[in-house]
């Protein structure tokens, strides 16, 4: 009996030395390799809007080159709107983290059913009307219109939604989905 | 005699007997632990009462005329050591229970004596059999809201957080089989990964105090054991199925356990869950589904001198997020909030879609254990865990559905002993050491840049706990350790975010490449912590007990407070970690007084915790991107304060009916900027009347209430700018919801199909009134209501 529970103890202490041994090596051969960087595939850090009159073509810009980093995007002008006058809008979208940069907006147009603009307008800014429409006949607005009062200021808001409820009535509201642009532009009308 | 007693009760025979009147009947057998003869001459005494007896030749003695109810027994030997053993007499109930006298009696005794804790002087409360079998379907989370003081976060209602006396995630520490869980706890969505049904014994150390365990648990210990194992050759085993009506599903699990004469055994468990979408009273809860697998594989031996056990568990789980909760901006955010149900309410369907997470948990153990005679008992274990966690969200590109946003593996290797102290007979010691080594890898390919890094983390730890008998009324405890923890981080940083958080100038040295846009740093932080614990256990009268401890517990923040920094977009936040956070430290204070009679007993537990450099996450502002404005959470540190109680009470009116009454409230307080702490869980009562009958199958109904006031301190909300209404607008994400108040109905009854009550159905009706209500801690409170009415059936079968 008592060499049965002395050998059962030796085995065992081996074991657990065998074990600890182990531990050891697994602790000892951890890599020192750098993690590779990510370059954010889905980021959308640009949106420069076309706006094309009989007169002058003006450039909206919003860009936010460090994505969900602590700066807020910045917001670019080209210039006045011209009062109680037509434009013809179209809207391109960049992934600028890559180089050269990414063109979101191909993507955006092939699964357009998915995907919605919503175009809120106020002061000057009188109204926005879809120039385009998906496979069901529903409204995207990557090419839209957009008419100017009289002279003054006015806002233009655009909201890009993903998986809104279409057909809509146009609002947010309604629409649903999730947000993946919402910019809004503060707009002279001369 | 020198080594100890096996007592084996070979049943409680319940009274057959109508009426009030206590007529049950206690059966006991006294064996020797070495040879299994029986013990002559034992004298067995309950305690309180003036009842004595004296065994037997063939070791037995009884009680009659005994009122059903819980007792302690008090057993003496001229050759031993007394031993009391706490127990619960039920009319007609029908327990076998092994007790091996000396150290390994300790871990049988717990099993038995609901009063038995780990813990000597720090509140403690222990999951009984029957609340475990009506949760078997159900998480760990939701079994430990049945303890008083215990409350959960909650992700929707399949991941679930425990919150022991107001704190969770990494101040609770979680021991699977004596293996301290490495499944990344630092997230607020990240529930335990482990098996409610994997282990039947279950109790919650609320406090730091059983620093064996590890220093840091602030909040408290979750001990999770298996039952021990009868040295008998014999094969028994239970399966337990449960359905669900809400969910439209269930679960089966499964145990079985072959044992031999010679101290060997071996168990495997299995359990599978299924649910599809869960149902609010109004709507159905999109992508809310869950499946769940667990296995768990025991070999080992135990023996008087030496014993060893090889432990293996798998936990695997696909958890749905709430559509609904799966939000783009702050703008969403407040329509979220204003709008009275979710915009997304599809058909019912049990397919899991994104957003959804698949965590998997594999846990190895082995351990070995020696006495030495006249000194103690050495142990030696080691432990390997992987966990690896994938988080998918909705992609705007749709051909990434299947690819993960967050794919986290964390690996840890541990190896710990520790040696017990315990010849003289009323001092014990026990000294232990640690060493652990984790690393985590955040894979690259999710091509979304990582919330948390990769790191390596070295830990070793050392402590000295000890438990001195003053006299038969009085028990001293004392414990003290030392933590060292070093991490070893490569994280890759946005320069904006660098900059913004002034890194530039604190930490220039940890920079190790310059990509243009991004940094690769290496952080490396090295942690001491001390904790140490004392306390007194003094009993008193009939059945009193009055705890008393200290317990001072530090704790290193862990890798989600230290390096958070992206955005979450399952709950719409930018949430960011600080490099300069340091280790949190805790000064407890806790009171117990307990009263336990037969007919009557109450637990009546203040506390108060003062936390230095207290690390919370709270909203603070926003940032702008293209997509719109997002709320940051921001982790700080800072001084506060929580003061609790938690107060129990029952009362057995007759032999049949016996009602529970239990309370808890907590205050969390901010003493920096006087401002109420965040994510405190409200004031609650929990009653509960059941009446039992014997005769009728066992009989058992339940109707039990929940009360859950309105939280009304909660940190104010913040202003945002909404770019959709273009104004400054309140964003109520600190609100609490109303106060609610749930109904449950349980009933159960037992058959003996081969042998005695070996089979036991239970019907249970959960929010019986189908309700609306949300709860201030559950993190989808913004878009949907709880679940509602549920109504479960569970089969139990032992053989």
């Amino acid at each position: 009996m008592k060499t049965n529970a002395e050998l059962l103890k030796k085995k065992s202490l081996n074991s657990i030395i065998a074990l600890a041994v182990l531990g050891l090596f697994v602790i000892s051969c951890s890599d020192d390799d750098d993690p590779v960087a990510v370059d954010e595939e889905e980021v959308i850090t640009t949106m420069n809007v076309t706006l094309t009159g009989s007169a002058s073509t003006i450039t909206l810009q919003s860009q936010d080159l460090d994505g969900d980093g602590p700066n807020a995007p910045v917001i670019d002008i080209s210039g006045n709107l011209s009062a109680n006058a037509t434009y013809t809008g179209t809207i391109e979208l960049l992934n600028e983290t890559e180089s050269p940069a990414e063109d979101i907006t191909e993507e955006v147009a092939e699964e357009d059913e998915e995907h919605q603009f919503f175009f809120t307008t106020s002061g000057a800014l009188t109204s926005v009307v879809y120039n385009d429409e998906d496979a069901d006949g529903n409204p995207v607005g990557l090419a839209f219109t957009l008419t100017t009062g009289d002279a003054g200021s006015g806002t233009l808001q655009i909201t890009l939604r993903h998986e809104p409820t279409k057909p809509n009535d146009g609002t947010l509201a309604e629409a649903g989905g999730e947000t993946d642009i919402a910019q809004s532009f503060s707009i002279t009308v001369e | 005699m020198k080594y100890s007693l096996l007592l084996l009760f070979v049943c409680f025979l319940g009274n057959t007997s109508s009426g009030q009147e206590c007529k049950s009947i206690l059966l006991g057998e006294i064996v020797d632990f070495h040879d299994n003869t029986p013990l002559a001459g034992a004298t067995v005494s309950i305690t309180g009462k003036s009842l004595q007896t004296i065994s037997t030749e063939a070791g037995k003695f009884s009680f009659t005329n005994l009122c059903d109810g819980v007792l302690e027994l008090e057993v003496s030997h001229p050759d031993c050591k007394s031993q009391f053993i706490t127990l619960t007499l039920e009319g007609d109930t029908y327990e076998e229970i092994r007790l091996e006298h000396h150290l390994e009696e300790l871990d049988e005794v717990k099993v038995v004596g609901e009063k038995q804790n780990n813990t000597t002087s720090a509140q403690e409360e222990r999951l009984s059999q029957n609340d475990l079998q009506k949760y078997s379907g159900n998480s760990l989370g939701d079994a430990l809201k049945s303890l008083t003081g215990v409350s959960s976060l909650n992700t929707g209602a399949n991941i679930v957080k425990p919150v022991i006396q107001g704190l969770n995630g990494s101040r609770v520490l979680i021991l699977n089989n004596n293996v301290r869980m490495q499944d990344m706890e630092w997230g607020q969505e990240h529930a335990p990964n482990v098996d409610i049904n994997s282990n039947q014994d279950i109790s919650v150390i609320k406090g730091a105090a059983a620093l064996e365990y590890g220093g840091d648990a602030i909040g408290g210990v979750i001990i999770m054991n298996p039952l021990p194992i009868v040295r008998a050759d014999s094969l028994f085993g239970s399966t337990q199925v449960n359905l669900f009506s809400n969910g439209r599903g269930g679960n089966i699990t499964s145990t079985l356990v072959k044992s031999y004469n010679s101290g060997l055994y071996i168990k495997t468990q299995g359990s599978y869950k299924l649910l599809g979408d869960l149902e609010a009273p109004d709507y159905l809860l999109s992508n809310t589904g869950i499946k769940e697998k667990g296995f768990s594989f025991t070999v080992g031996k135990r023996d008087f001198l030496q014993g060893w056990e090889g432990y293996y568990s798998f936990f695997d789980s696909d958890i749905g997020i709430l559509r609904a909760s799966h939000i783009g901006n702050v703008d969403d955010l407040i329509l979220g909030i204003n709008s009275p149900q979710p915009d997304v309410i599809n058909p019912f369907a049990y397919d899991i879609n994104n957003p959804k997470q698949e965590v998997s948990h594999h846990l190895g153990k082995l351990n070995y254990y020696r006495r030495f005679e006249g000194l103690g008992k050495w142990t030696v274990q080691y432990d390997f865990q992987k966990n690896r966690r994938y988080e998918f969200d909705i992609r705007r590109d749709a051909d990434d559905v299947d690819k993960a946003s967050l794919d986290l593996r964390l690996t840890t290797h541990s190896f710990s002993t520790n040696f017990q102290l315990d010849s003289k007979e009323n001092l014990i010691m026990k000294f232990g050491l640690l060493g652990r080594f984790q690393n985590n890898f955040a894979n690259p390919e999710t091509d979304v840049r990582r919330l948390i890094p990769d790191y390596d983390k070295y830990d070793f730890g050392a402590f000295a706990v000890s438990e001195f008998e003053l006299n038969d009324n009085l028990i001293l405890d004392t414990g003290i350790r030392y933590d060292f923890s070093k991490m070893d981080a490569k994280k890759f940083y946005r320069t904006s975010r660098w900059e913004e958080r002034g890194y530039d100038i604190d930490f220039e040295n940890l920079v190790i490449d310059d990509l243009g846009t991004q940094l690769l740093t290496n952080p490396v932080f090295d942690y001491h912590n001390v904790s140490a614990s004392g306390g007194l256990k003094y009993e008193f009268g009939t059945g009193n007990n009055l705890r008393a401890n200290y317990s001072f517990a530090q704790r290193a923040p862990n890798p989600s407070e230290l390096f958070s920094d992206g955005l979450h977009h399952s709950a719409a936040r930018i949430e960011l970690g600080d490099l300069r956070i340091k280790s949190e430290s805790s000064s407890k204070i806790s009171l117990s007084l307990e009263k336990n009679t037969e007919t009557w007993g109450y637990t009546f537990a203040p506390y108060i915790n003062a936390i230095n450099d207290f690390i919370l996450l709270e909203p603070k502002g926003v940032e702008f991107t293209i997509r719109g404005a997002f709320p940051v959470w921001s982790y700080r540190q800072a001084d506060v304060q929580l003061i609790g109680i938690d107060a129990s009470i029952y009362n057995n009116w007759t032999s049949n009916i016996r009602t529970d009454h239990k309370f808890s409230w907590v205050r969390g307080e901010d003493k920096t900027t006087e401002t109420p702490l965040i994510n405190i869980p409200a004031a609650n009562i929990n009653n509960s009347i059941s009446y039992k009958n014997a005769k009728w199958k066992n009989l058992v109904v339940g109707l039990e209430s929940h009360y859950v006031f309105e939280q009304q301190r909660v940190p104010p909300n913040i202003l945002v700018f909404s770019p959709e209404q273009q104004q400054e607008v309140e964003l109520a994400i600190n609100s609490a919801p109303n106060a609610y108040f749930l109904l449950a109905l349980d009933a159960e009854v037992s058959f003996s199909i081969r042998n005695k009550d070996d089979l036991k159905i239970g019907l249970r009706a959960t929010n019986l009134m189908n309700t609306s209500y949300r709860d201030y801690l559950n993190r989808q409170r913004y878009f949907v209501d709880d679940s509602g009415r549920n109504i479960s059936l569970r089969l139990i079968y032992n053989y």
